[in-house]
């Protein structure tokens, strides 16, 4: 394959579940792994005579996120009918947006690998209702369960901007990222909240002519992994197809393919798009909508600055490594934690650490985020300062974190209460060094004669010294005496 | 310009009504559309370049409800007009494709 | 038979017992309806109850509604979760709803006693009730003959004094041309006026419920029942934008200065006794004072093509649910799930529903969409504007009905089209969305039921009424009754 220079294409179909209490149309109460058939309703179930009415907050977060994505916000929108035919679509139309969505033209921001970003651009997103679950494992037979069946769905379609596998991961977690961080979506992928749809082909260039590999879209995708994992497969059998056949795109000729987990291979579903004529037209039993500035600026004011700028500027304003940054800004309420600690001016990196280290395992363990650990970020600040300062050591520094989290107290009077303090008088651990030394003549015999000894030697009577102190000398300062004397 | 439906578009059309007519009914059905549509046709008559086209007459629109949960059905008040069900669940013959379209 | 406002006060003045009247309603049924076919299901019992605890309320000084113990029919396409909800077709024929429509809702909270369901062309389509699955309704005044659809179980059940005043729906005139052919009051209010939960839909854009009664006054008293607005219709008018007037409070003042718009080149289109009809309705009027102006509606001429492209569009769209997956009708046959679609659908649906969702799922199929459906919403446009330059220039407007009176059973069943032109005098307003009303104006040769439509802006049904009321407290046609 070598031999082939080529440029791999990848667009996104992205469906994301909205995280509203009910479904789009009616008041079922959204609900996973429920009982089947038990959040349901005349409406859901698309029983005779029932009518839809619309979810403000559904609408909401749809329009939060497009203004995340950088999107311009229709002032004008409306909802229109698709129709298919499908068991897991009681009405057999989706009520979804064809013309007019409510948001079109943005981008989304996404991490590379020569660090800085690179944008994706982002042609529309639109708020439709989900199918139900058509169940095909109970016997020759299949099953139909409605519970998900009017769950509000946020479907992106992004431009086909990402030329790697590892772009389309990138913008994957990003995306996840933003969604959580404005709360408008759990994005569990196992759990189906996010579904990504990768549309991929290659631009083979060969010896100055351009080729387009027939488009193919990959379906089932249920782990960032297999997003790329599957685009790589893709790129490989796409490359041999073209060798071996020549074929390139034509008119509608994109195939599904559906993701094979365990044989790690895409799976031909359907040649062709077979012609769909899914006969849209404006859903009579709703109104439209018109955003107006007022409500708009109140949705605006709801935004909060994004993941990705967040964790540039811990990078670059605190100093910190990509690594740390990108774990501080993984949930929003670590990342927010985190800047206020650093506004009481202690060491971010240090902050980072004790967040990081100790802070995110505690969190994990409760099951909680460090924001509700019970520990205020000027206390944590405070931590980081007594840790530099050398008060504490960093053993120590852990365990008043988690007596912090327990009782919610002052790291100061923990540390005290606790004996954790260090000594830092110079005059009393001289006394102490004086006295070690006195008492080992043979290791202070090494460390002053004996190059190959002499490392182990000190180290043997710095602890000495700490052991007198009852762990209460600071290193430091002991390792300097030792070696002014031992000169 | 009467447009003429023949029974190849009616069996078409049929598909997407998922409407298994007879060939009686189809032979039937082209003559009768095809006369309907022709006058139908008589919309053509109008030029209506600069008219908006007009979905409801209502003077309303953002009807909006909050998001409050109200109850559902019982799995049993949900499933009492199945034609066919398995345990909680509605009971089809097995789907072999995937027409999904979502 | 009493009206529904005289039976009700007699009720409630405790000069008639609920019990009786619904005794009285349900032995004349007994005796006729099974030569008249008006009714698909009776629920004696349930009324008897009902009537029961009316007759007890007022025993105990209890206040009580606006239609207390008065016998109430609707037509079965509206959800109840007593019985069946049929809308007339085999795919529903064992369908019951787990919930009561917002019309019956209103009735029980009036006290009304709903005695049955009535037939109606399956799924409201059809002018004359001939398209029913389940059965045949014949018209009390000539058994041979149709009594107008798709609302004809409601209009016959009303005309033969079956039950004191019903609700039906309009689509295209479904309430308002049965309301003629059978001689009764049929009001079909403005679009939004009337929630829409629970009726199941055949036009979403144009389906509007109201009712039929004996007189003018009656179907005011039923609009003040059931009008109003329902949060779980989103096409249901708030308070705010169009508030629900009280209909019987200045029924009875007639409207001053009263200016009717007439539509000349219109009329030619009506048999001469149904245009005699209406030129003396119109006198009628004159010798009240009221000044009649001739007006054009230019766009008038395609409404019948901008309805039944709009119509059906919704109708493929809006019966795509019934397909023997989740409820209703599943055919034996199916041997695949596509199958279960098909064939389910092929053998339950009647011709008529056929025929519909082919031509509406046609019109929006692609390649046809921008030619047929989005033309005609344009048209919808064009015919909206002609009735507000009409109600800029007039009060109302006054035109027939129906071309024609009651036509014979299988006189135009297998020409469509034709069954489709009959509908030119009320297919307009619904496409407008405006109200209308029918109420008898005279009787041809063959003694059958005539009816003046009367046409007025939006959300003016308490004008509208009032010039209603004018006629009939000039002429006696209402009180006639079929002597079936
Ligand atoms: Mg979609
Ligand atoms: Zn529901």
């Amino acid at each position: 394959m070598a031999e082939l220079d080529y440029k791999i294409i990848v667009g996104l179909e992205i469906h994301v579940h909205l995280a509203t209490r009910t479904k789009m149309f009616c008041g079922c109460e959204l609900a996973y792994g429920d009982t089947a058939n038990t959040h349901v309703c005349p409406v859901c179930i698309g029983m005779p005579g029932s009518l839809p009415v619309m979810n403000k907050t559904a609408l909401e977060f749809s329009i939060l996120t497009g203004l995340a994505l950088n999107c311009q916000i229709a002032s004008f929108t409306k909802w229109d009918r698709k129709s298919y035919y499908y068991p897991d679509l009681p009405k057999n139309y989706q009520i979804s947006q064809y013309d007019l969505p409510f948001s079109e033209h943005g981008y989304i921001e996404i991490p590379v690998e020569s660090g800085g970003t690179k944008k994706i651009r982002i042609l529309r997103a639109h708020l439709e209702e989900d199918a139900g679950k058509n169940i095909h494992t109970l016997g020759n037979f299949s099953a139909v369960d409605l519970n998900r069946a009017g769950t509000p769905l946020l479907e992106i379609v992004t431009e086909p901007d990402m030329n790697s596998p590892e772009e389309v991961g990138a913008l994957a977690r990003e995306l996840q990222r933003i969604v959580r961080f404005l709360g408008v979506s759990e994005a569990d992928m196992q759990k189906g909240h996010m579904r990504f749809e990768p549309n991929v082909n290659l631009h083979i260039t060969r010896n100055g002519e351009v080729f387009k590999t027939p488009i193919s879209e990959v379906k089932n995708l249920n782990s960032f992994r297999a997003i790329e994992r599957s685009i790589a497969y893709e790129v490989r059998r796409q490359l041999h197809e073209f060798k071996e056949t020549g074929k390139t795109l034509q008119m509608g000729n994109k195939s599904t393919y559906g993701w094979d987990d365990n044989q790690q291979v895409t799976v031909l579903q359907r040649e062709k798009e077979e012609a769909h004529d899914y006969r849209y037209f404006p859903d009579p039993d709703l109104v439209p909508v018109e955003v107006n500035d007022a409500w708009l600026g109140e949705i605006k004011s709801r935004l909060c600055e994004l993941p990705i700028q967040m964790q540039l500027r811990f990078a670059k304003d605190y100093g910190l490594s990509d690594y740390d940054a990108g774990v501080l800004t993984a949930d929003r309420a670590t990342a927010e934690f985190f800047d206020t600690a650093v506004k009481f001016g202690a060491d971010p990196k240090r902050i980072c650490n004790l967040l990081t280290q100790t802070g995110l395992k505690l969190a994990n363990e409760k099951g909680t985020t460090v924001d509700q650990l019970g520990i205020t970020p000027e206390n944590l600040a405070k931590l980081a300062q007594m840790t530099d300062a050398g008060d504490v050591s960093a053993t120590a520094a852990t365990t008043i974190f988690e007596e912090m989290a327990a009782t919610g107290s002052d790291p100061m009077q923990i540390a005290e209460a606790k004996n954790l303090i260090q000594k830092s008088d110079v005059g009393q651990i001289e006394a102490l060094v004086d006295a070690v030394l006195a008492e080992n003549a043979e290791a202070v015999e090494d460390a002053k004669t004996n190059p190959k000894k002499a490392k182990k030697a000190m180290g043997f009577l710095t602890g000495q010294v700490i052991k007198k102190s009852k762990g209460q000398a600071n290193p430091k300062i002991v390792s300097q005496l030792l070696n002014k004397k031992l000169k | 310009m009467a447009t003429k439906i023949d029974e190849a578009q009616v069996r078409r059309v049929a598909l997407l009504s998922r409407l298994e007519l007879s060939d009686k009914e189809v032979a039937q059905f082209s003559t009768q559309l095809s006369n309907i549509v022709e006058y139908i046709e008589k919309l053509n008559e109008l030029d209506m370049d600069n008219v908006e086209p007009l979905a409801h007459c209502l003077p309303i629109h953002n009807v909006l409800r909050e998001d409050i949960p109200r109850p559902s059905l019982t799995n049993d008040q949900a499933m009492v007009n199945a034609p066919q069900r398995h345990d909680e669940y509605f009971k089809v013959p097995k789907i072999l494709d995937d027409n999904s379209g979502a | 038979m009493d009206t529904a406002k005289q039976l009700r006060d007699k009720i409630a003045a405790g000069r008639m017992k609920s019990a009786d009247a619904v005794k009285t309603v349900f032995d004349r049924i007994e005796k006729i309806d099974s030569t008249l076919g008006a009714f698909l299901s009776l629920y004696k019992n349930q009324a008897f109850e009902q009537a029961q605890v009316v007759d007890d309320k007022i025993a105990a000084g209890q206040p009580v509604g606006h239609l207390a113990g008065v016998p109430i029919a609707i037509k079965d396409n509206m959800c109840t979760t007593f019985g069946a909800t049929t809308c007339a077709s085999k795919i529903l024929e064992n369908f019951h709803a787990p919930y009561n429509a917002h019309v019956v809702e209103k009735l029980h909270e009036a006290d009304a006693v709903i005695i049955g369901k009535c037939n109606l062309d399956e799924f409201a389509m059809g002018s004359s009730t001939e398209n029913s699955g389940l059965k045949q309704t014949v018209n009390p005044w000539d058994t041979d003959r149709v009594p107008g659809g798709s609302s004809g179980g409601s209009a016959a059940a009303v005309a033969a004094g079956l039950c004191c005043g019903a609700l039906g729906s309009d689509t295209g005139g479904s309430i308002r041309q049965p309301a003629s052919f059978c001689g009764v009051v049929g009001l079909k209010p403005t679009y939004g006026r009337v929630s829409r939960y629970g009726l199941v839909a055949y036009g979403s854009s144009l389906d509007q419920i109201g009712p039929l009664t004996q007189d003018v006054t009656d179907a005011a008293l039923l609009l003040n029942v059931i009008a109003g607005h329902d949060q779980r219709d989103s096409t249901s008018v708030p308070e705010t934008i169009a508030p629900v007037k009280d209909y019987l409070a200045e029924l009875e003042t007639p409207v001053k200065g009263l200016k009717i718009a007439t539509v000349p080149h219109l009329n030619q289109g009506a048999d001469p006794s149904v245009q005699k009809a209406i030129q003396d309705a119109l006198g009628v009027y004159k010798s009240l004072g009221a000044e009649i102006i001739e007006i054009d509606m230019p766009n008038f001429d395609y409404a019948i093509s901008a309805y039944y492209v709009i119509a059906t569009a919704e109708a493929s769209s809006n019966l795509a649910r019934f397909d023997g997956v989740h409820y209703g009708y599943r055919s034996q046959k199916a041997n695949d799930y596509v199958e279960v679609y098909s064939k389910s659908r092929d053998e339950a649906f009647g011709t008529e529903v056929k025929r519909r969702i082919m031509l509406g799922t046609y019109a929006l199929s692609s390649g046809y969409y921008d030619a047929y459906y989005l033309k005609a919403l344009k048209v919808r446009n064009l015919i909206r504007s002609d009735f507000t330059k009409a109600f800029d220039q007039a009060d109302c407007l006054m035109m027939p009905v129906s071309p024609t009176t009651a036509f014979k059973i299988g006189e135009k069943t297998d020409d469509p089209l034709q069954m489709y032109l009959a509908d030119i005098y009320t297919i307009a307003v619904n496409l407008a969305g405006v109200p209308g009303i029918s109420i008898p104006c005279g009787f041809d040769e063959k003694n059958l039921p005539i009816g003046l439509q009367i046409l007025s802006g939006p959300f003016s049904e308490d004008k509208l009424l009032r010039i209603a009321r004018m006629h009939e407290k000039q002429t006696d046609w209402h009180t006639r009754k079929p002597n079936f």
